[in-house]
């Protein structure tokens, strides 16, 4: 037995041929990808999908009630955080802008919890005229809403900021970034329903996990973009995404829109819970911290090339990655190849659309050479990403949240990319 | 309802037009009137949060010696006998080396905040106690036990004395030592200092 899947490898086209004409023939490739781990229960390493020489000449698999990806095609979310309860989204994997529901990052602070979306309510009180509870049905009949923004945790980038180191990767650094297509409904059309009164500056939001997790926001972001959101990319919520319903404050750092949304109350002041006290505030050099430190600001990352990759050829490449900000619209980005001498501005693809990211290229000549590339965003308040030493600067090292410092990747003479963190 | 339909649809116009934020949907700015009035055991049940004010703190009391002995029982076992946590599952909670003392943190990642030199409000100890602690049982604790173990743990790190009895009038006057240290934010009303 401990044989048979070097066996398998040594002579491929046999191996295959015998495998694709018994009885597993008909199961297709996506059932064969198992294969070799099934015939050697001691064999580890990554085995290369097994797949016809040509699959042209017989048929394929049948249709089946879920999608799933090619077996060759491994992204998935790594667990990558500082504390407990978090996964990444694998950034280097991905194209475009949307990120898939299953790779959407989490974090959790006490768990995913089960809950029956026909027992599960919102209940909205407090300083308004008229406390009211929703069922999940009952906010699908308001007008809906459907945009697509980022979510991304205000701890993202800490590791880099704090210790940038060579292996590390897209997912990383700046994993803790997804973005979705959101469907709900504006919370200033629930906040009408309700009869909010004016004397309400504040609002807390409370979500149903064991936690009950509660933050303080602002009623200005309930009356401009705050959504309660039951779907993400056409379809539920995922359960780690706060299904059935969880608050939406399009631009705001992650923690703060709220899973499993429960309970909204309206008073007149913050309620300073644990996470916009104890956690959730920067610290500044001046002996201070920052708090309610809401929105996400300009950042972007080169996703291709980035380690763990290898430029196997030279010649032309698009250097290409995502840029947000929570402030608005991303207005320009900037591509360097030479570790921040000289800037490019690179190409955006597609629409500009406020709070989402935009994906970004630069097309690159390599000529083998050592480089040094780096991403810089600009966003439509006119903040410019800043270097490493300059926020450190301005922050502190110690800081704990908000980090757009710039980053990149070093390109050694055999192709081989690095990460590059110390701008 | 003739009224209602005609400003659905020229606020849909104006929708389609543009406007990015989410308020510029096909909503009329009317009532409509769905949803069911809140059931005031409900909220009164699902409220329980507390702020600096105090003002909904709930009757009942507890010292810190009474803390010490359910600390033992129910928190030592992720939070340490000292309070030292095993980070970063189960956070620190207690302790007031001078180094991390005068709010030193943005030199120094690794200075440990812990509730006596950092966290602002001690009514936030009591909220997050009561709702969301011990790990396993969380809102299992009576009124009573949470006072005691808020009681403990402020008087563990010197904020009140130890001898103290907290109740909703004795908590609602603890001042934290560094309140003052946290700037609000621009988008919370205060100042944007980027």
């Amino acid at each position: 037995m401990p044989t048979d899947a070097r066996a398998t490898e040594g002579s491929p086209a046999l191996s295959r041929r015998a495998l694709l004409t018994g009885t597993a023939g008909a199961l297709g490739g996506a059932v064969l990808a198992g294969l070799p781990g099934v015939l050697d229960g001691q064999e580890t390493a990554p085995a290369r999908p097994i797949v016809p020489d040509d699959a042209t000449k017989l048929q394929g698999a049948a249709t089946s009630p879920l999608g799933e990806r090619s077996p060759f095609v491994t992204a998935s979310r790594a667990p990558y955080g500082e504390t407990v309860g978090s996964s990444y989204t694998p950034l280097q994997d991905l194209t475009g802008v949307v990120t898939p529901s299953d790779l959407h990052f989490e974090r959790h602070h006490a768990g995913i919890p089960a809950l029956d979306p026909e027992r599960h309510t919102l209940t909205i009180h407090g300083l308004v005229e008229r406390p009211l509870t929703f069922s999940v049905d009952d906010l699908k009949r308001f007008p809906q809403t459907v945009r697509t923004y980022f979510i991304e945790c205000s701890g993202n980038g800490r590791a880099a900021y704090r210790e940038p180191k060579p292996e590390m990767t897209a997912q990383k650094v700046s994993g803790m970034l997804s973005t979705s297509e959101w469907t709900g409904v504006p919370l200033a059309t629930l906040f009408r329903e309700v009869g909010a009164k004016p004397e309400a500056k504040w609002f807390l939001a409370e979500g149903g996990d064991a936690c009950l997790m509660t933050r303080s926001v602002p009623m200005a972001k309930a009356w401009d973009d705050a959504m309660v959101v039951w779907a993400q990319n056409g379809e539920p919520l995922r359960p780690a995404q706060g299904y059935p319903i969880r608050l939406l404050l399009p631009g705001w750092e992650g923690n703060i829109n709220v899973k499993w949304l429960r309970r909204l109350e309206l008073g007149a002041a913050p309620w300073m819970t644990r996470w916009e006290t104890a956690k959730y505030t920067d610290p500044r050099p001046d002996h201070t911290a920052d708090m309610f430190t809401f929105a996400q600001q300009a950042k972007s990352i080169i996703t291709s090339p980035s380690q763990p990759g290898r430029i196997a050829s030279q010649g032309w490449h698009a250097v290409h990655g995502l840029a947000w900000t929570g402030r608005g619209r991303i207005t320009k980005v900037e591509v360097s190849v030479d570790g921040g001498r000289r800037w490019h501005e690179a190409e955006l693809l597609g629409e500009v659309r406020p709070k989402a990211p935009v994906r970004f290229q630069h097309m690159w000549e390599w000529r083998g050479e050592a480089a040094t590339l780096l991403s810089r965003a600009t966003d439509e308040t006119g903040e410019v990403q800043p270097t490493r030493t300059a926020l450190i600067e301005r922050r502190g090292i110690g800081t704990d949240y908000h980090f757009n410092q710039i980053v990149g990747w070093q390109v050694a003479r055999d192709g081989a990319v690095t990460f590059h963190g110390e701008t | 309802m003739r009224h209602r339909f005609s400003l659905l649809l020229l606020t849909s116009l104006t929708a389609c037009r543009g406007g990015d934020g989410a308020a510029s949907t096909a909503d009329a700015g009317t009532r409509y009137g769905i949803g069911r009035p809140a059931d005031a055991q409900l909220v009164a049940r699902l409220d329980t949060d507390i702020d600096p004010s105090g003002t909904a703190l709930p009757a009942g009391h507890g010292t810190a010696a009474e803390g010490a002995v359910l600390y033992a029982a129910q928190c030592a076992m992720c939070h340490g006998a000292e309070g030292l946590g095993m980070p970063p599952a189960f956070p620190r909670l207690l302790g007031r080396g001078p180094k991390a003392e005068d709010f030193n943190f943005a030199s120094d990642h690794k200075l440990p905040k812990t509730i006596g030199n950092y966290w602002p409000y001690a009514t936030t100890l009591f909220d997050y106690i009561r709702r969301a602690m011990p790990l396993t049982a969380p809102g299992s604790l009576t009124d009573d036990q949470v006072y005691a173990l808020t009681a403990y743990l402020l008087a563990a790190d010197g904020v009140i004395p130890k001898e103290t009895t907290l109740d909703a009038a004795a908590l609602a006057a603890v001042k934290m030592p560094y309140t003052d240290r946290f700037i609000w934010s621009a988008e919370a009303g205060g100042q944007d200092r980027d």
